[in-house]
């Protein structure tokens, strides 16, 4: 049979989880990484990378909105997805997806956004006229009142979802990886690491890539890039880093030693199949690479712009790494028969429901989703919502 | 304002209640009442397999009978029973050759020479209808689940075709149907053990080495072979509870 190597089960043939299921850790991942650097502000008091809470918290909302369509264009039945709602089965790892889900969404990224913003909506709903002034007062949700006391209470709610929100996004993503972890069918995935392992890698792509934006929008914007803020983030993107590439290391060494019945598959596969995507890409090129770069910045005193380049580069490596890691946990994982005697293989077709094209649509979607949102919400202390890009010149407007 | 507020709260929360409480009352009708069997009590059986490594000839008769009986998609990956043949060198217990050309659908091609040292054997494999089944465990919505005589079953107008049970079947009996979407097994073939018939594949089978059997029934011949034989269930680590119970099964096999 066409790539297939020794003896597989009869049904192993088609591989059940494809790219989508690739991108549905990777994103959900983003999403809990960007809401833990938002509340790096906001809970732990660093106050130095401000600048990027509210970007964090947009691209949260904008990642997390698109979390569930590669899950509904997987779906044998989307159409029946709302059973997941309805008649959740109380066992199943996958079931608690719908309430984790539309908790995150609803009970703490949208009120926290929309608390945090709300003072800007008031004040933006106020001065526009027609189209625009229903819009915002949909968003204002027929709330005025902005006085002193009122954005006192505004500040307690955040702070108070923040802290709900942190154990939220660690449930978030860590759920993800218990969905993976608990197959106990599975070596590959079954590990009670593996939802840590989740966690933590979600932790780096999810800073990493508000890094890169709030480089990259401020850059467009034509503003001048906070330095310290900055510095701060590639510090803590660093830490996360290295716990995650050790939680990983841990893994790896825990089943080279131990060796089960499985690890001759594995290994086997780890050198071949897996070889470029898992040891090259994922290891060399998406972890080590950046972390030896980061390291050199907290190493040796670099130029400005220095810095600035090896973060950018740091930071994509990153996500291309964290990418690898999802993509060699979903798609490994089925690469090797359960009966541990044979190989099969993916092959990733072009414009089909789950081929490359949806998959890149995908993961463009969230990026159009953000833009929209920066002009509707601009981010920046700077720019108010509904005066996109005029700068205001009087006092804070930020929160 | 505060009146206000309190009575749209209130009205929405009834409205919530109401609708919930009507679609799940309307799904009941819509489920309607099932098929009366007035011979068959679910409580009464526990149904199982036993398996004769040595009686097997590979002649893939049961395989064809459980695609015959069951429209079984006759394509690649679409097995609910197959048949796998084994080759174990003496000198090299860790590395079996096994092979299934089609599961076993059209026979066995002929071996030319094995070597002197390999001893070949069959073995038929199903869903092992597990106690514990992972399976089950798994699916989001509840749309397979253990029926009270024992055996695992997929209600396909339910399914949401997640495949999740797929990827937690350690033994590789389930796959999706093409035509429907949904994840499909072995039912044990239900319809007919409920008639008090037994499994197509063993009425198929000629040598009498797969026996369909009841462990709830004390006068099923299933207990004294089970006292006199050593039998292994396959991959036991994985305390699935299986219930295909193999004689002589040699520990090469996965």
């Amino acid at each position: 049979m066409p790539g297939v190597e020794g003896f597989i089960y009869p049904n192993e043939i088609e591989l059940q989880w494809s790219v989508l299921i690739v991108l549905y850790p990777f994103i959900t991942g983003l999403v809990a990484g960007a809401f833990i650097l938002a509340s790096l502000e906001r809970v732990f008091n660093v106050h130095v990378v401000k600048p990027t809470y509210r970007l964090a918290l947009l691209t949260a909302l904008a990642f997390l909105i698109v979390a569930p369509l590669p899950l509904q264009l997987h779906l044998g039945h989307p159409e029946r997805s709302i059973e997941m709602y309805l008649t959740p089965h109380r066992t199943s790892a996958m079931a608690m997806f719908g309430f984790v889900y539309l908790w995150y969404l609803m009970a703490v990224l949208v009120l926290e956004i929309w608390f945090d913003y709300r003072r800007e909506l008031v004040l933006a709903r106020r001065s526009s006229t027609g189209l625009r002034r229903m819009a915002y007062t949909v968003l204002t949700l027929g709330s005025d009142n902005i006085d002193a006391s009122a954005l006192r209470v505004d500040e307690r709610i955040g702070y108070a979802l923040t802290v709900v929100g942190i154990p939220s996004a660690f449930l978030l993503h860590g759920y993800v990886g218990f969905i993976f972890g608990s197959v106990k069918a599975n070596p590959w995935w079954s590990t009670p690491l593996m939802p840590i392992v989740f966690l933590f890698s979600a932790m780096v792509s999810g800073i990493a890539l508000v890094m890169l934006m709030y480089m990259a929008l401020t850059r467009a914007r034509g503003r001048v890039i906070d330095m310290p803020c900055l510095d701060t983030i590639a510090r803590y993107l660093f830490y996360t880093f290295i716990i995650d590439f050790s939680l990983e290391m841990l893994d790896l060494l825990h089943r080279i030693y131990e060796a089960d019945e499985s690890f001759r598959a594995l290994d086997f596969m780890v050198h071949t199949k897996l070889w470029v995507s898992h040891i090259l890409i994922q290891i060399v090129i998406g972890t080590l690479l950046p972390l030896v770069l980061l390291a050199a910045v907290q190493l040796v005193s670099l130029s400005e712009r220095a810095r600035r380049r090896l973060y950018a580069l740091s930071g994509t490596l990153a996500l291309i790494g964290i990418f690898a890691m999802r993509w060699n946990v979903v798609i490994g994982g089925q690469l090797f028969s359960k009966s541990f005697l044979g190989y099969t293989s993916y092959k990733l077709v072009f414009a089909t429901r789950e081929g490359l094209l949806p998959a890149v649509a995908l993961l463009v979607l969230p990026f159009a989703i953000l833009a929209a949102l920066v002009r509707f919400l601009p981010p920046w202390a700077d720019v108010q919502p509904g005066a996109a890009s005029i700068v205001v010149t009087h006092g804070d407007t930020g929160r | 304002m505060i009146e206000d507020r309190r009575s749209f709260l209130r009205d929405t929360g009834r409205f919530l209640l109401l609708t919930g409480a009507a679609s799940i009352a309307w799904e009941h009708v819509l489920a309607g009442t099932p098929d009366a069997s007035p011979n068959y009590a679910l409580t009464d059986h526990w149904w199982g397999m036993v398996i004769d490594i040595d009686t097997c000839i590979g002649c893939g008769n049961c395989v064809r009978a459980c695609k015959a009986e069951n429209d079984v998609p006759l394509e690649e990956g679409a097995f609910r029973t197959w048949v796998e043949r084994y080759q174990v060198d003496t000198n090299d217990l860790d590395h079996p050759r096994v092979d299934s050309p089609n599961g076993g659908y059209d026979g066995f091609p002929e071996l030319r020479s094995t070597g002197e040292n390999v001893k070949v054997f069959f073995v038929p494999k199903l869903c092992n209808h597990c106690a514990h089944s992972p399976c089950v465990q798994v699916c989001p919505v509840g749309a397979t689940f253990e029926s009270p005589d024992g055996v695992v079953l997929v209600d396909k107008s339910y399914c949401i075709g997640c495949r999740y049970c797929v990827q937690a079947c350690p033994y590789g009996c389930r796959f999706i149907d093409p035509r429907t979407m949904t994840a499909d097994k072995c039912t044990l073939c239900y319809h007919r053990i409920t008639k008090g018939l037994t499994t197509a594949c063993c009425e198929a089978c000629p040598t009498g080495a797969r026996q369909l059997v009841d462990l709830k029934n004390p006068k099923d011949p299933v207990h004294e072979f089970i006292r006199t034989h050593a039998v292994h269930v396959l991959k036991p680590q994985m305390a699935t509870g299986a219930k295909v119970y193999y004689n002589g099964l040699d520990g090469a096999v996965r």
